[in-house]
Order: C-alpha cells, then structure tokens, then sequence
C-alpha cells in the first residue's frame, strides 16, 4: 500500500493542456440560475411548473455532458499530463501577482465534478416530485443552481480566489436554500446560524491564506538576523527586488524560474504546487522550516486552513449548524449537506495535500479533529428521532472520517470515501425524503413504521444504503472506510503540536472502529424504526396547504401534467415568493415537539389531492393517514443512487485483493504529489483489519436489529429508563447549542450592546457636544450682533436723528435765517481767502 | 415816540457817521496825497451840503434799521431817500437825483405807506421789534460794515479829475435811445409786467376775500 | 476835497444799514424797506464811481435802472406782502414760516 506504483509520477511542473469549453461546466448552471431568477416566477405562472424544472434539470444534465467530455478527454492523456485549464481572462495583477479567472481540472477536481454534477442532476429530478407543491418552485430551482455553480467554481477554480469566491457562495447558497421557507423564523435563523458559523471558518481559511502568500515571499524584504523577516531563503536575487508589474505578461516576465517553475507568492494552486513539489526552489525546505514566533509555519497554515475546513465541513467545534441545516428541504439536505458543500473542506486538504504533508502537526491535528468528530456525532445519532438529524449527524460523522483520511496522509483513500459517501448518503437523504413526503411530511421515526410494505423501492434502497454506510464488502462504503482505518493504523507520520506522536495513528484507527460500529448501529436503527414493524403514525398529518385548491383537482388524477400544479399555484396566490406560512406547518426538526399545529381540517379528498406529486395514477386511491409510494421522478433516482452505491465499489477494490492500485488511487495519483510515510504491514494484518471491519459493521447492525427491529423489544425503553441522565444528555447533543449560545452569542450581543450604547453615548454625545458647541457660539454670536452690531448702527441711526433733529432747527422757515447764512458763508469765503492766500 | 427822542437819536447818528469819515479819512491820507489837497482851511459850502446831506442820509438808514416803530422807519427811509438824492446833485446826475425824488419818495415810499397802513393795525404800533435782537444786527453791522468800508477806503482807487457838473438828461435820453435801447425797452417790459403781476397779486386776494 | 471815498462810505453804510434791517426787522414792510436801503446804497455807489472813474454818463443810466427796477420790485413785493397779510393775518415774517423742518 505504498503511495508509489508502478506509474511513476514525473515529480517536475505539472504539464498543461488549455482547452477551452471548461467554463461551460459552471456557466450552464449559472445560466439556469439567472433565468429561473428572472423569468421563472412569470414563466411558472404562465406555463406552469415543468418550465422551470425543465431549464434546471437541462442545465444540469448539459453541465454533466461537458463534464463527461471533459472526462474522457483526461483520459486520453497520459496520466502525468492529466490536467486541463481553461483561461478565461486576468482579474488582477499586482506586482509579481496574477490572478486569472481560470479553471482546471485535473483527475481530484475531475472526480469532484463528475460527483457534483452527476449526483446534482439526479437531485434535481428528486426535487421535480419532491418539491411539486412549492409554489415558490422557481425559486428553489434558481437557488439549486446557482449552488451548483459556486460549488463547481470551488472545485474547478484554479486559484484561491476563483475557489474562495465559489467557497462563500456555497456558503451563501446554503444559506438561501436552509432558509427557504424564510417566513418561519426558526428556519430563517437555522440558515442564519450556518452562514455566521461558516463564517468563524472562513476566517481561519483566509488568515492560513494570508499566512501562506506571505511565507511564498509576497511581502517580504531581507534582512540579516533572522527572526520573522528571516532571509535564510534565498532563491533567487530578484525576489528581493520590489518591483510592480501592470499587465498579466509583464508580471510573468519579472518572477524569477527555477528549473521552469516559476517561484514567488501566487494564489494558482498549479504554480504553487510547482513550487513545493520541485525541491530546487527551496520553498518546501523553506516552508517547511520557518517558523512564525516559534511555531512551524507549516503546522500554522495547515491549521488555519483546516479551521475553514471544520466550518465548511462541519467538524467538531464548528459543526452545530449542520443538524439545524436541516430545516431546509430534503434535496438540499441530500446535495449539499452529505454530497456537495460539506465535501468542500475534503476536497481543499485533499487539493493541498502537499502543503499538508510539511507538517506532521498539522496532519495529526487534522486526523485527531476527524476522529473525534466521527466518535462525538456518531454518539449523538443514536437517539435522535427526526430521521433527518440522524442523517445529518451521520454526515458529520463521515466527514470526520473523511479528515481521518487525509489527515493521516491517504489522500485518495479520503477521496474515495468522498466519493462512496456522495452515493450513499444523497440515496439515504432522498430515501428519507420519500419517507417524509411518503408520511406526509412526518418527519420523526416513532410515528413511522411498517413502511416496508408501503414503500418499497425506498425500503430497498434505503437498505442497500445502510449496508454500504455501515460498511459490509456488498457496497461500497466498506472498501473506503476499511482503507481509512488501515491507513490510520499505519501511520507513523503524524504528531501534534510539533512533536511526534506515533501512538496517535492506532488511537485513531480504534476511535474509528469505535465509531465505525455506532454508525451501523444507529443507521440500522432508523431502518428498522422506519421500516419494519407496524405503522405508528397517526391520521395523518396535513399540510395547510392540502386544503380546498387540491380537492378540485382531484378529478384530474390522471393528469401527470404540471398544469395540475399551475392551478394549483394559481390558487396559492402566487405573488408571494414563497408560500410559506402553509409550509411553516412542516414538522420541525424536534423530535419531542408537541405537535405542531397541523391543519387537521381537510377532509380525506383534500388529503388525497395532498399528495403534491406528478403521478396521481397508482397511489391516488390512498386516502387518510396512509403511508404511500413515491413518484417515479423520486424512486427511479434512489436506484440510480443505490446502483451507484454498489458499481462505485469497483473502484477501490484493495491491492491485497488485486495486488494492483486501486482504480481511484491509480487515477487520482498525479493529482497527490504529496509522499507520506506509512508503516509496512504484513497482509496477515491487512486481512485481520479488513474483518474487523465488518464485525464492527456486523455488531452495529446486530445491535439495531435486536433493539428496533419491529419496534417490539423493549430494551431500548427499559435502558433508556434506567439511564435517564446519560440519554438525556446525549439527546440533547451534549448541550453544545446551549454552551455556545452562553459563551458566544450571548457574549457577542452583549459586545454588540455595549458597542451600542459607546455609539449613542460616547460618539453621538461627542457629535451632540460639538452641535451644542455650535449652537452656544451661535447664540453667543447673535449676543453680539444684537447687542454691538445692532446697537453700533443703531448708535448711528440715533446720532444722525439726533444731528438732524439739532440741524433741523436752521431750517426755521424764515427768511431772514437764511440770509443770515448766506452771509455769514460769504464772510467766510471771503475771510479764509483773504488768510489764505 | 417822542420828537424829543427822535431828535437825539439823529444827533448820536450823525456824531457816529462823522467820527467814522474822519476816521476813515485819516486812514486813507496817504492815499489822498495823490490828490493835492486843497488849501487847508475851513470847509466851503459844498462840503459841508455834502456832510450835512450824508449824514441825513445815514441817520435815515439807521432809522430805518433800529426804530421799532414801523411808521417811523418809514420816515427814515424818506431822509435817507432825500439824502441820497441830494447826495446825487453833487455827484452831476441831476437827472437821475430828481427821479429819485419822484420816483422812491413820490411812489415807492408812498407805496410802503400804504402798505403800512393797509397791513398793521394803526393802534398797534410796536409790531415791529427786531426779530434776533439787537445782538444779531450789531454783529452784523460788526461784520459787514468795516469790510466795505475798508475796501472803499483802503484800495487804492484810480481816480480822475472830476468834470465840472454838466446837465445830464440830454445825454442819458440819447444814450436810452441809442446804446442802451434794449435795456430799456426790457425795463419797459419789466415794469409792464410787474403792473400785470401786482394787480394779479392784489386782485387774487380781492377775489379771496 | 469831498471826493470818492466819501461817497463810498455813505454808500457803504447805506447798504449796511439795508442789510441790518432786511435781517432784524420782523415786519415785512420793514424788511422791503431794507431792500430800498441797499438799492439806494449801491446807487450812490455806482454814481460815485462814474463821475469818479467812469465816463459821466454810463453810472447813470444804470442808477436809472435800479432806480426803475426798484419800484417794480418794490411793487410787487408789496403786493405779495398784501397777499400774505391776507393769508397769515399778519405781516410778521416770522409767521411765513411752513418751510420750517
């Protein structure tokens, strides 16, 4: 099980073919978006419904084609040549710095997309039933693909800032789509908190960023001396140089080129696994030497940029949004909270599986995170009753086993299971979709039951799903969690903190068995809570939204038509976006609610006409609380999905079956420069590991069976009983919610209070002082001028009448005054020339 | 009023005017040396006619100026008339004396009289008080009077030899007709015209009343 | 030995006296007096400087003159004098005084 076969990978610069349809695989999502975005609302009310899916789904399944093509063309290639990039045009340059809009696929990001737009497009035709009685259906569509597409900017952008920007946008697309029936307030703040909780992950990713530009040398001068501005790397002479570059071209030129890879700070993933992976830089001894205020600076970045993975990812401190994501609708919860989004931290280690590698630290805490999230989630699984959260934990679950194996260093091996979990958890989401819609939207397992013989397909699937995510040989998760845990085992690379702990890789590797057997188990015990036994649900439970509109329309059952639902909609008054208040009558993810006010009102034609899917033919006779089959569009998904699960199993047949590198790890090879030491085992071990993989599965499925099967036995109740404090706890996840509502958020809005108050106290007294400022110079000023300016005219005015008044008396009226004047001004004139002159 | 009164106040009036021509004659002796002087002597006739005509005239003036009753600045106006008109002998314009005579005393002064009487009430004779007091007349005569008689005395005027006295009328009628005819058909219009205006003038109270 | 200074005196205290009493009387008639004063002092004048300086005959048709402009003055005046006693019901010049202020 050596990372090196007998494919040797040419450890130089990865070799390029451009092509130049790559930015189709997004753009056709995108474009699916913006037009259900815009036009969809008046398209559905005119045409109905099966516009708007019909724009989604050919978008999708147009994506998934180029994808295809763009497959096979990888696989003309020679395997070292396997890398596909298409420029579309410079966003910015800076300096030595050129960021492109670009993407590239090479056989990680190949296998990403193929996933994405593959199990994306069966979801979309999951949700064309599953979704039938939205009226808000263009909307939710607009917002699939428009996660589809910043799901595929993540993997297909090849730099960090193409894959940041499709990073947030899975973020915000999430968001939008938890929260899609916004007007509930609980579901509004469960899409709130998994954006603000992504949000405490970006950080960490964007600062490990930062850390990493920074380390490649992009603000950097030398100085003798060491310390932070250490100069004992030194590549080249030019590096030194400040210099500042305008155009794409001119910044190209002025990086200095080792051995044809040009060094520098970049964000291209291609260039900077270039510069790690060819040693004649010196940027792997250079990373992996330096040290930022005495910690390895490897060790730091890869922590941090796992601190975005545990948000995106939902590990241990950060994945509390993940079971509240399940609010949103079912096939959001399938595509991406267990397919797509979650993965998005797997796929980024697995994408810098090289940086990883520098930094045994920073492998042993990512694989330690992974174990004791599966452990912790696992536990949390087993007494949940929403058939969601279940799911949801288990998700959590496997995406710490996933870490598990690329922390320990087996990167394909997390790949694969990336892969093998897509399969099957999108199936048992789905599964549970039909469960939930089958129950009419019933969403705790104590109410189900019995649904075997109701619904069968789904029963089939949902089974072969459990087999595969318990981990029995017949599916394929067996064959990726087995090579997880053996590589685990066999690590020796890891340490935590900087200092080697070799005992760390078998602690894992029981921690995973551990885990391993809760996942069976509590995957065994929604099967057989749901499934077998009698059907405990009550009269059923109805939508608001089956009143009256459908009842009309039940005439028309034959009708598969989506003009059924335009009415329908018609009658919904669509102008809203969203008709949520009849939805707000979901069932809310709280298992021990006291039930929710359903409306109850709706006779049985009502409730026949309820069941908001396309084929009315075969299930439509089913009145009253009856659990029934879904659709066609749904069912037929969940095959494809199980099928899936099982053909996906060739693909990592072990080497000690075959003794030939699995397909996946053979594929994925060129994509994993990074070369991890892993211990020699003896097959006899090998072996061992793998049946002691299936009797963990064996035990788990054991256990379920003895306690739920039938829902007759009475153990669970009775140690339920017995320990009351402990289930408690567990119940209710450990009180993680409530430790971080007491230590967080309410710090945080008592901070933001505070911050208030210095606003309006401090900074508006300070604005208010400076106004009274004014206004007090103001009335001193108008003091002033009322009593100076006013009063100095004044005094004028006085003067001049009082001059007047004195000068008024010459004008006396009389003549003989006025002679005198004359005169005397003669006299005068007279007088002053006579002196005068 | 007494003659008594009158009398005495003509004395004191023709003692001033004397005192003053000495005086102004002793200022202006160097001036007058220009002139051979007569023999010295008494004074003829003609000198003292002349003295004794100036200070009628002046005394009149100065009645006209300070009596406060108006009749008897009337009175004094006919002396200085008179005296003027005399004065007017001496100086060879007889013509011009003797319309004087006719013309002020026999009509304007005749005039004012009627005026007098037309206008205050005869009972009431001391209307005509000055209006500024005494204080402002004197400091007007103060004022003016040594100004005039200072240039009348001092500058140093070019005299000739007067002529004998000749008759005049021949002369000014020939000169009326020949180089002063437009000012005197002007004058002729002026007074036409002051007839016009002062009938106007009197005929427009008539009719107010 | 009577010769131009003394009848520039006389004439100069005549015109004085006009002056004072065009300037002190209150009665109007008085003040007209006045007015004849003066006229008479720049008579003598202009005769005495005529026979003096003069030509002999030019002093005198303009003493003519004045004197002929005199009484149409004095005329007139009168008249208005009449018209004002008729208006104010007084002769005092003190009475015409609605030019006042």
């Amino acid at each position: 099980m050596e990372p090196t076969h007998a494919i040797e990978h040419v450890l130089g610069p990865q070799a390029v073919h451009a092509v130049s349809y790559l930015w189709l695989i997004p753009a056709l999502p995108l474009v699916g978006a913006a037009w259900n975005a815009i036009l969809g609302w008046k398209l559905q009310q005119v045409l109905g419904k099966k516009i708007v899916h019909r724009v989604a789904v050919t978008a999708m399944a147009l994506s998934f084609a180029v994808a295809v093509y763009a497959f096979v063309q990888l696989l003309g290639l020679p395997a070292h040549e396997r890398f596909l990039q298409d420029t579309l045009w410079n966003l910015l340059t800076a300096g030595r710095l050129t960021v492109d809009l670009a993407f590239a696929l090479d056989p990680l990001s190949m296998m990403m997309v193929l996933i994405i737009t593959g199990i994306g497009t069966l979801i979309h035709v999951f949700s064309i039933g599953y979704m039938a009685d939205e009226p808000a259906y263009w909307r939710f569509f607009s917002y699939l693909n428009l996660f589809v597409f910043a799901m595929l900017l993540l993997v297909m952008g090849d730099n960090f800032a193409v894959m940041f920007f499709g990073w947030e946008g899975v973020g915000l697309a999430s968001y939008l789509l938890i929260a899609f029936w916004y007007t509930d307030p609980e579901k509004a703040k469960a899409g709130m908190k998994a954006f603000v909780v992504n949000r405490f992950g970006d950080f960490g990713f964007i600062a490990g960023l930062f850390l990493l530009f920074w380390a490649l040398g992009g603000a950097w001068s030398p100085r003798e001396g060491g310390g932070l501005r250490s100069t004992d790397y030194r590549p080249a002479a030019e590096l030194n140089a400040l210099v500042g570059a305008t155009s794409a071209a001119d910044a190209a030129a002025l990086a200095p080129v080792v051995e044809g890879v040009k060094v520098g700070p970049t964000m291209n993933f291609r260039e900077l696994r270039d510069q790690v992976v060819v040693e004649a830089t010196g940027v792997k001894e250079h990373l992996a030497t330096t040290t930022v205020w005495g910690v390895s600076l490897a060790m730091l970045v890869g922590i941090l940029l796992f601190v975005g993975a545990m948000g995106k990812s939902a590990q241990l401190p950060l994945y509390v949004w993940l079971p509240d994501a399940m609010a949103g609708p079912t096939p959001v919860s399938a595509l991406i909270h267990a397919a797509t989004m979650v993965t998005a931290g797997v796929y980024m280690v697995a994408r810098l599986n090289f940086l990883f590698a520098l930094s045994a630290s920073a492998m042993g805490w990512v694989a330690l995170v992974g174990a004791l999230t599966a452990i912790f989630s696992a536990s949390i699984g087993f007494f949940q009753y929403d058939i969601k959260k279940v799911l949801a934990y288990s998700t959590v679950s496997q995406l710490g086993f996933m870490f598990i194996g690329v922390g320990v260093g087996a990167y394909w091996a997390g790949s694969y299971h990336l892969l093998t979990h897509a399969f099957f958890k999108a199936c048992l989401f789905l599964g549970s979709g039909s469960v939930i819609l089958g129950c009419h939207h019933e969403q705790d397992m104590r109410k189900m039951g019995g649904l075997a013989k109701h619904m069968p397909i789904t029963r089939w699937t949902y089974l072969a799903a459990c087999v595969a995510i318990a981990g029995f040989p017949l599916m394929n998760g067996f064959y990726s969690k087995d090579e997880i845990l053996f590589k685990a085992f066999t690590s020796r690379h890891l340490g935590l903190f900087g200092t080697p702990t070799p005992w760390l890789g078998p602690a894992i590797y029981f921690v995973g068995i551990a885990a391993a057997i809760g996942t069976s188990f509590y995957m065994f015990r929604s099967y057989y809570m749901t499934f077998t036994g009698e059907y405990r649900g009550g009269s059923g439970h109805h939508d608001e939204h089956n009143v009256d509109p459908h009842s009309a329309l039940a005439a028309r059952a034959s009708a598969h038509s989506h003009d059924v639902h335009a009415d329908d909609g018609a009658a919904h008054a669509f102008g809203l976006a969203g008709n949520a208040p009849s939805h707000g009558a979901h069932e809310l993810d709280e298992p021990p609610h006291a039930s929710a006010p359903h409306a109850h009102g709706a006779a049985a034609p009502a409730h026949a006409a309820h069941a908001p899917h396309d084929d009315h033919g075969a299930s439509h006779g089913q009145h009253g609380g009856t659990p029934h089959e879904s659709p066609w569009t749904m069912t037929s998904v969940l095959v494809v999905l199980a099928a899936g699960s099982f053909l996906t199993l060739f693909l990592g047949i072990p080497t000690l079956w075959t003794h030939a590198a699995p397909l996946l790890e053979h594929w994925l090879e060129p994509a994993i420069p990074a070369e991890v030491a892993f211990e020699q085992a003896p097959h006899a071990l090998e072996w061992a590991f793998q049946g002691i993989g299936v009797l963990a599965a064996a035990i788990g499925l054991l256990a379920a069976r003895a306690l739920y099967k039938d829902g007759r036995s009475e153990v669970p109740a009775r140690l339920k009983a017995r320990f009351e404090g402990i289930w408690t706890v567990v119940y209710n996840k450990y009180y993680v919610d409530e430790i971080y509502d007491a230590l967080v958020v309410r710090p945080s809005t008592a901070f933001a209070r505070l911050a208030s108050r210095f606003d309006g106290g401090v900074i508006d007294g300070a604005v208010n002082f400076a106004g009274a400022i004014g206004r007090f110079l103001g009335r001193f000023d108008a003091w002033i001028d009322s009593t100076f300016v006013d009063g100095a005219v004044n005094l004028v005015a006085s003067l001049t009448s009082a001059a007047g008044g004195g000068l008024r008396r010459l004008q006396t009226g009389r003549v003989q005054t006025y002679l005198y004047g004359a005169l005397g001004g003669a006299l005068a004139v007279v007088l002053l020339n006579f002196l005068i002159s | 009023m007494n003659a008594k009164r009158f009398l005495v106040w003509l004395l004191a009036a023709s003692l001033f005017v004397g005192a003053l021509v000495y005086v102004a004659a002793r200022v202006i002796e160097p001036a007058a040396l220009a002139n051979p002087p007569r023999a010295s002597g008494s004074l003829s006739l003609p000198d003292v006619l002349f003295f004794a005509l100036a200070t009628l005239a002046v005394a009149g003036a100065a009645a006209v100026a300070l009596a406060r009753n108006i009749l008897h600045s009337a009175l004094g106006l006919l002396l200085a008339l008179l005296g003027a008109g005399g004065l007017y002998v001496y100086l060879s314009a007889d013509f011009v004396a003797v319309a004087q005579l006719l013309i002020y005393v026999g009509g304007v002064l005749i005039l004012v009289l009627f005026a007098i009487m037309l206008t205050s009430r005869i009972t009431e004779v001391t209307i005509s008080n000055t209006s500024f007091g005494l204080a402002g007349g004197v400091a007007l005569f103060i004022a003016v009077a040594p100004v005039l008689l200072a240039v009348g005395l001092v500058a140093p005027w070019t005299t000739h030899a007067p002529g004998p006295l000749v008759p005049s009328t021949a002369a000014i009628g020939n000169g009326l007709l020949t180089r002063w005819l437009l000012p005197f058909e002007v004058a002729s219009l002026v007074l036409l015209a002051t007839l016009v205006g002062a009938v106007v003038i009197a005929r427009k109270e008539i009719k107010a009343d | 030995m009577i010769s131009l200074p003394h009848f520039l005196v006389v004439g100069a205290l005549l015109f004085t006296f006009g002056l004072v009493t065009v300037a002190t009387r209150r009665n109007a008639v008085g003040v007209l007096m006045g007015v004849e004063l003066i006229l008479n002092g720049a008579n003598v004048n202009f005769l005495a400087f005529d026979r003096y300086v003069g030509d002999g005959l030019t002093g005198q048709v303009f003493s003519l003159f004045v004197i002929v402009l005199a009484a149409a003055e004095a005329a007139v005046g009168l008249a208005i004098v009449l018209a004002i006693f008729q208006t104010f019901r007084t002769i005092d010049v003190r009475a015409a005084d609605l030019m006042r202020e």
